[in-house]
């Protein structure tokens, strides 16, 4: 008896799914995704009960009309896709890190001031984590220049690196923001890197000087903004409690006019007042104002917070970010851009078929730097001490920077082990997590339903696209070749 | 593969790999896909012709034509593809006593 024909089959690790029609694998642990036809799920069919030998399995597909040996070909073909296993195997552990990764964007906080006062913000809201006793509040010259070199040493050979500025209100210290473009273009030159420009602001402060800046300089833009008037000033408002939707607008349209090198995105922050008008929202923001895409967040908070969506909230958003979804399928289908960015940068990670060991690159590929030069893992975690990986000064702390990776590494997060959606999620944002939980490597628990209903959502709207429009995802494909 | 079609980056992978696994190796194959290819060495290419005078045959050489194929795997002297014979291939030309007559006997060689 050959190896093949002792061997015992069960299903490996995969979710279905359904679109126009057709069905669809996502491999699990590949983050694979393929068409499959019915003979495919023939054999899916065949395993549900249990375990089968080689010989039984060949005979449960030609019970379903295939000959023996399109199904001794279908049987190596699934056995070699790991779509289905051999009983007993153990999945392959994840790869460990390496020692050295490259840093490739560094988040500059060149001020942690701000103008405006909203509530729910979790640099100086009630669950804030930054500690800026006795630090600087903007940082100088000298400490970000020593930033751009640590960016560059420390991003190893990568050809393209990024800078996103942020506050406080960014352009607060908007001085600095341009000498630090005029030193890092002149030293990644030097170095021969690609470098480009992000950055995040509340709008208050664009005057035509600064917009025509950021379009001379390729610099992307994102303007935290949520929504109409009557949305917008619920909470993002001056220190004086007034709103700062009236200051903003006029700024925002100018913006979008006359910034044309880079695509404006409005960055949503959800919160329970608004949290079922998500598409009033986005019609306001995309429609009327003109953003090219439009993303949305719930508010990272403690759940007692007014402002917390509860589940019934987080409902009633899915609901409303699914035909938000269905409207962009319409727009893809037709090659046009919908401008919806939950879908599209999900969509993007999709195509390239991630599996992540962490939620996103923070401490990895991803460092923030306060105005006192401390390093954190993560713009969110800037100016908190507890949670420093050192300083420009001294370089990375590495210890502290392991602790934070193993900590966050899926690894370590038994409850997503049995979950389909985690070679995307991985336990979501380590700052939610620190804010729930007190533990940046706890997983994100309250939300994994809402995840799996939205990473569903995505993988039918992917393969909705694969049916109809395949050329609109090429886009996506070719979205990270460039780095 | 047959019956999945692949529609992301990593999907196609897999699929290379399975496919790689599942159809024969063929000579001169690219990333593990087999795909149209020529055969290794030269063999299929001999015939009269390899060298050519200027009448266009070959009776006005001043070798025989058979030397050129033999001295590119004999002797290496002109880096044509022919079989390893140092390695792979000893005895390639073992049912080839007279080239022009035994030329069907020099087998293609699969690596």
């Amino acid at each position: 008896m050959t190896a093949t024909e002792a061997r015992l089959y069960r299903l490996g690790e995969f979710h279905r799914f359904e679109a126009q029609g057709s069905e669809f694998l996502y491999l699990v642990p590949a983050g694979a995704i393929f068409a499959v036809d019915e003979a495919v799920s023939a054999l899916i069919e065949s395993l549900r009960g249990g375990q089968l030998d080689h010989e039984q399995l060949v005979a449960a597909l030609t019970d379903h009309g295939l000959t023996i040996g399109d199904a001794e070909e279908l049987v190596s073909e699934m056995y070699h896709a790991n779509v289905i296993v051999a009983a007993g195997s153990v999945p392959e552990k994840p790869q460990p890190l390496p020692d050295d990764f490259p840093i490739q964007t560094l988040v500059m906080n060149l001020t942690n001031q701000c103008n405006l006062s909203c509530q729910y913000c979790y640099e100086f809201g009630a669950d804030k984590v930054a500690t800026p006793e006795g630090k600087p509040k903007f940082m100088d010259l000298p400490t970000a220049k020593a930033s751009v070199d640590f960016l560059l040493a420390e991003s190893g050979d990568r050809r393209t690196i990024h800078i996103t500025f942020f506050g406080g209100e960014t352009l607060m210290n908007f001085p600095l923001l341009k000498e630090v473009v005029t030193y890092a273009n002149h030293k990644a030159k030097e170095n021969g890197r690609n470098i480009d420009f992000s950055l995040t602001t509340n709008a208050t402060l664009l005057t035509p000087t600064i917009i025509q800046f950021l379009s001379e300089n390729h610099i992307g833009v994102t303007v935290s903004m949520d929504g109409p008037k009557e949305m917008h000033d619920q909470l993002r408002v001056f220190a004086n409690g007034k709103g700062s939707y009236d200051i903003i607008e006029p700024r925002v349209r100018a913006l979008i006019e006359n910034h044309r090198t880079r695509p404006i995105t409005a960055r949503v922050t959800l919160t329970s007042g608004v949290s079922s008008d998500v598409i009033k929202i986005f019609r306001h923001l995309k429609q009327d104002l003109g953003f090219h895409e439009v993303g949305f967040a719930p508010v990272t908070s403690s759940p007692n917070q007014l402002y917390s969506i509860g589940q019934k909230g987080m409902d009633g958003m899915l609901e409303q970010f699914h035909e938000l979804a269905d409207e962009y399928l319409e727009y893809a289908v037709r090659g046009e851009a919908h401008g919806f960015s939950n879908v599209s940068d999900t969509l993007a990670e999709l195509c390239q078929g991630v599996n992540k060991s962490h939620p996103c690159g923070a401490g990895l590929g991803l460092m923030g730097v306060g105005p006192s030069g401390d390093i954190a893992p993560c713009h969110r975690f800037v100016d908190s001490d507890q949670h420093s990986l050192g300083n420009i000064a001294t370089g990375i702390d590495k210890e502290k920077q392991a602790d934070f990776l193993n900590r966050g590494h899926i690894d370590s997060k038994y409850d997503c082990h049995t979950c389909w959606a985690r070679p995307l999620c991985a336990g979501g944002c380590h700052h939610e997590a620190f804010v729930r939980y007190g533990d940046t490597g706890h997983p994100n628990l309250h939300y994994c339903d809402w995840i799996r209903d939205w990473t569903n959502k995505c993988l039918e709207i992917y393969g909705a696209i694969a049916v109809k429009n395949p050329g609109f995802l090429q886009q996506f494909a070719e979205r990270k070749a460039a780095q | 593969m047959k019956h999945m079609r692949a529609l992301n980056k990593k999907a196609a992978r897999i699929d290379n790999y399975v496919s790689s696994r599942n159809e024969d190796v063929v000579a001169m194959q690219d990333h593990g896909a087999q795909r149209p290819h020529v055969p290794m060495g030269c063999a299929l290419m001999f015939s009269p012709g390899w060298e050519v005078d200027a009448a266009g045959g070959t009776a006005g050489l001043c070798q025989p034509v058979e030397r050129d194929i033999y001295d590119c795997f004999v002797s290496c002297y002109w880096p044509a593809q022919v079989p390893d014979h140092l390695n792979n291939a000893t005895d390639w030309t073992a049912k080839c006593a007279t080239a022009t007559k035994d030329w069907r006997n020099l087998d293609i060689i699969f690596p």
